[in-house]
């Protein structure tokens, strides 16, 4: 077990440098300069050097990716170019309202699609089956940003139940937390949804087919029983693994539905650094998403462990 | 409980249809019989004879396609056709049990036995958890599991197929049910342990009074345990009546026929050729399998070690072992699926043993396997002939006559020649399994590997391609490498036996050797266990 993790751990090395590389560099060749930006529209080119010297974007781009991996290695983030304030500082403002998000997602999709999986798989071919299955090519193919404002016209302006926009820490006011997470959430979690529905639905009709199946009904067990204790537990890997994998759907999600319903998160941070060229913020942010992405996949590998005995690591 | 002969089971006139498109219209028609307390009827037919159906129908558990829709069945008097799901479920277990044929999946893998059989007894009694509990280490007790507690608390997978099946048999039993259906409970497993499954049943049964319905397809295992015997065929119900009548002195055509496809296990006369060349001989041949892991030490796993072998051209050399003695391992070394570990391979003067992959390709063609499931070891997307041709056409020939060969060798195995552009899924399993002896014979190789070939095989279709291969051997005048678990088989078809236990040849030589004096106590273990040994099976009585 230990053993795997060390590799797991070891194997992200590489990962990391490629993702590393790639980001310094799609930055670096496309159009855009920060110093520009930075400077505004009346400067003069000696005011934009002068800035540009000071960033340390004047060194050859080889010179520029050693420094910064220089610094990483040290714990060093860097300093934004645009919100002059250290690249660490900036995602600690902002990492709750991301946080929060991804968990109210996760709970929701999780706590909804699974048993609407199961219903489905159970009932296959009845008209719930077929409600489950077409609401979940409909949550495939609408794009977030489209059903985040239908949920705001309907809930938030017709029906007036909850907010438009906007944050409040979970520290200072829990209820107005909450009541400003439902339709982000909600947003976020209905691709995960269709994408878990689906897979549980397929995952639980395969094990069904079992001859331990067979063997629980041939024991007089309820239905319920051979469904829950039998079905689902022996479906559990392959929804897992779609779970973990679908992270990488919430980071992306989460971009635009902190956009929409303005929440100051790091999806933002995200967009707002790409639009003022903030070079440290984007490659520090981008890096620590695929950390999260790699390190919450090695724990789904492990916690395969928990719900299949046969499998060891 | 037998306090009066009241059959516990009664079958009367039952038909279960089939969905509509199906070959014929009834999976079962008109079947009527019944199973005494105490009593062994075992029901015997070949693979669609309806015998799994009936079973089903008696448990409830019949898949959502198939409807019973005539007769009755009578469970200690109650026609379980009518009572309703609850009822049914009830009876489980508590009346009538049933055990299956593989118990790699019959258990779930993700629950300990001991769970799994405390279910039956949390669902159908009102024990407290300590009684339970006791109950089940008393079973897992009376089907001789070694260590009950440790077995209690382990999972499917730490457990041995022969063990896995004794917690099916703990399981069936464990509330006493009147009824045990057990649908070819030792097919799957080695006959070693076979034998021992089938004395457990036999045991409990006698102990307790149970009836058990058994079904199988083997003679063998029929001669061994039933009291009583009924034959179906396509549903029907051809002969019935006890087991020592039946094997002896059967009315019907069909019971005959089939008794008499059953190889008996005294090898047949074949006059052993000392004079051809060697065409494949292995010297110490070993594959070694290690998992290689970072800090662990490394496990090693021996599947075969110090194999010497030697086949001349027109013989016939049979590997028989049980699952894990190595066998396969030795026929896929030698035709070099995989990489032997050490040893060499003579293919004739040819050392094949560590020859790179580009030098072996052109003696690839010299030596050609046919594998056990025909089902699943042709490409269904491609038609037989192009299956065929693909060899012959990789080596060089041109289409043409690669498809000319192909139809005489349509002719050689006894297909249609003109059905060379039909699918696999086409062909019944029998006619797949000479499609694949077809396949490797164009090559025209010196060695033919059969690895299983005829074990999928019902009785009367493996027959057929027994007689078929060995018509071949001495046409070509080929040389023979017959992997098979089954003695009965290797006893009919090889001139020399190859006995294998745990990766090394314990026994070797000629068949009547090794079947008329065998040496070895490995060996003699493996004959004393073989079902039905002291029936000639198909010598009637007039």
């Amino acid at each position: 077990m230990l053993d795997f993790i060390i590799r797991r751990l070891i194997a992200v090395i590489p990962v990391l440098t490629v993702v590393a590389v790639f980001v310094f560099l799609m930055l670096r060749l496309t159009p855009g300069d920060p110093a520009a930006v930075i400077a505004g529209d009346n400067a003069t080119s000696d005011q934009i050097d002068d800035i540009r010297r000071k960033l340390g974007l004047d060194e050859p781009i080889w010179t520029q990716f050693v420094i910064w991996i220089g610094n990483m290695l040290q714990g060093n983030f860097g300093e934004s170019f645009f919100f002059k304030k250290t690249v660490a500082e900036l995602i600690a403002q902002r990492i709750e309202p991301t946080l929060a998000l991804a968990v109210c997602t996760l709970i929701f999709a999780v706590a909804l699609s699974v048993p609407l999986g199961v219903l489905a798989a159970y009932r296959q071919g009845s008209v719930l089956d077929r409600v489950v299955m077409g609401f979940s090519v409909l949550g495939f193919s609408v794009p977030g940003f489209v059903i985040g404002y239908c949920l705001i016209y309907i809930f938030a302006i017709e029906l007036g139940w909850l907010p438009v926009q906007g944050y409040v820490r979970i520290g200072v006011n829990f209820w107005g937390f909450l009541e400003r997470m439902v339709l982000p959430s909600l947003t976020l979690s209905v691709g995960f949804i269709a994408l878990i529905s689906r897979i549980t639905r397929a995952s639980v009709l395969e094990v069904l087919n079992e001859d331990y199946i067979r063997t629980a009904r041939a024991k007089g067990l309820s239905n319920r029983v051979v469904l829950m204790r039998h079905a689902l537990r022996n479906a559990a890997v392959p929804i897992l693994t779609v779970i973990g994998l679908g992270i990488a759907i919430l980071i992306g999600g989460a971009v635009v539905t902190e956009s929409v319903f303005g929440l100051p998160g790091l999806g933002r941070l995200t967009v707002e650094a790409v639009l003022s060229r903030d070079f440290p913020t984007i490659q520090t942010v981008i890096l620590m998403f695929s950390v999260v992405y790699v390190v919450i996949n090695l724990l789904i590998d492990i916690s395969y462990t928990l719900f299949d005995p046969r499998i060891r690591y | 409980m037998s306090d009066t002969k009241r059959p516990v089971l009664e079958v009367r006139n039952l038909s279960v249809t089939l969905p509509a498109g199906a070959d014929r219209v009834h999976a079962v028609e008109k079947v009527s019989f019944t199973v005494n307390p105490g009593e062994i009827v075992c029901l015997v037919g070949e693979s669609g004879s309806g015998k799994s159906v009936i079973a089903f129908t008696v448990m409830g558990l019949l898949a959502k396609a198939l409807k019973p829709t005539s007769g009755e069945i009578l469970l200690e008097g109650e026609n379980i056709l009518t009572v309703g799901e609850t009822r049914l479920r009830e009876l489980r277990c508590t009346r009538m049990s049933m055990i299956f044929q593989e118990p790699m999946t019959a258990l779930n893998p993700v629950m300990t036995c001991g769970q799994q059989i405390d279910e039956v007894l949390e669902t159908h009694t009102q024990l407290d958890q300590a009684a339970r509990k006791a109950k089940i280490i008393a079973i897992l007790d009376r089907v001789k599991l070694p260590e009950p507690e440790r077995i209690y608390a382990s999972y499917p997978h730490q457990l041995s197929g022969g063990q896995r099946q004794r917690i099916m048999i703990a399981m069936a039993l464990v509330l006493d049910p009147v009824l045990l259906i057990a649908d070819e409970p030792t097919t799957a497993l080695d006959v070693t342990t076979q034998a021992e499954i089938l004395k457990l049943i036999a045991e409990l049964q006698t102990l307790e009074g149970t009836g058990v319905l058994f079904i199988t397809h083997d003679f063998g295992v029929v001669a061994e345990i039933a009291h009583r015997v009924a034959v179906l065929r396509w549903g029907e119900l051809v002969e019935m009546g006890p087991t020592e009548k039946i094997l002896s002195r059967p009315e019907h055509g069909y019971t005959k026929m089939l008794i008499s496809s059953v190889p008996s296990i005294h090898p047949a006369h074949r006059g052993v050729r000392k004079d051809g060349p060697t065409v494949l001989r292995t010297e110490k041949l070993g594959k070694t399998y290690s998992g290689n892991a970072f800090f662990q030490k490394a496990r090693v796993v021996k599947a075969a070690v110090d194999v010497n072998l030697d086949i001349r051209r027109g013989e016939t050399l049979g590997i028989v072992g049980e699952s894990g003695s190595g066998k396969s391992t030795v026929a896929r070394c030698i035709a070099r699926l995989i990489d032997p570990s050490e040893g060499k391979i003579f293919l004739g003067d040819t050392e094949i043993a560590t020859m790179k992959a580009g030098k072996l390709r052109p003696h690839r063609r010299r030596v050609q396997i046919v594998f056990q499931d025909p089902y699943r070891s042709m490409n269904p997307r491609i038609t037989v002939g192009d299956s065929i041709i693909e060899g012959p056409m990789n080596f060089g020939l041109k289409r043409e006559e690669a498809l000319a060969r192909a139809r005489g060798l349509m002719e050689t195995v006894r297909l249609d020649p003109n059905s060379l552009d039909r699918f696999p899924h086409q062909f019944s399993g029998g006619q797949r399994q000479r499609i694949c002896i077809a396949r490797a014979l164009a090559m025209e190789p010196e060695l033919l590997i059969a690895d299983e070939a005829v074990s999928a095989l019902d009785v009367s279709v493996q027959k057929q391609v027994l007689e078929l291969l060995d018509e071949i051997r001495v046409r070509l005048n080929l040389a023979v490498l017959f992997i098979t678990h089954d003695l009965r088989v290797a006893a009919q078809i090889c001139d020399y036996v190859a006995v294998m236990s745990k990766g090394r040849v314990v026994e070797y030589g000629s068949a009547e050797q090794v079947f008329g004096a065998p040496k070895d106590d490995y060996t003699k273990a493996l004959f004393a266990a073989a079902p039905g040994r002291h029936w000639e099976f198909g010598k009637f009585a007039a």
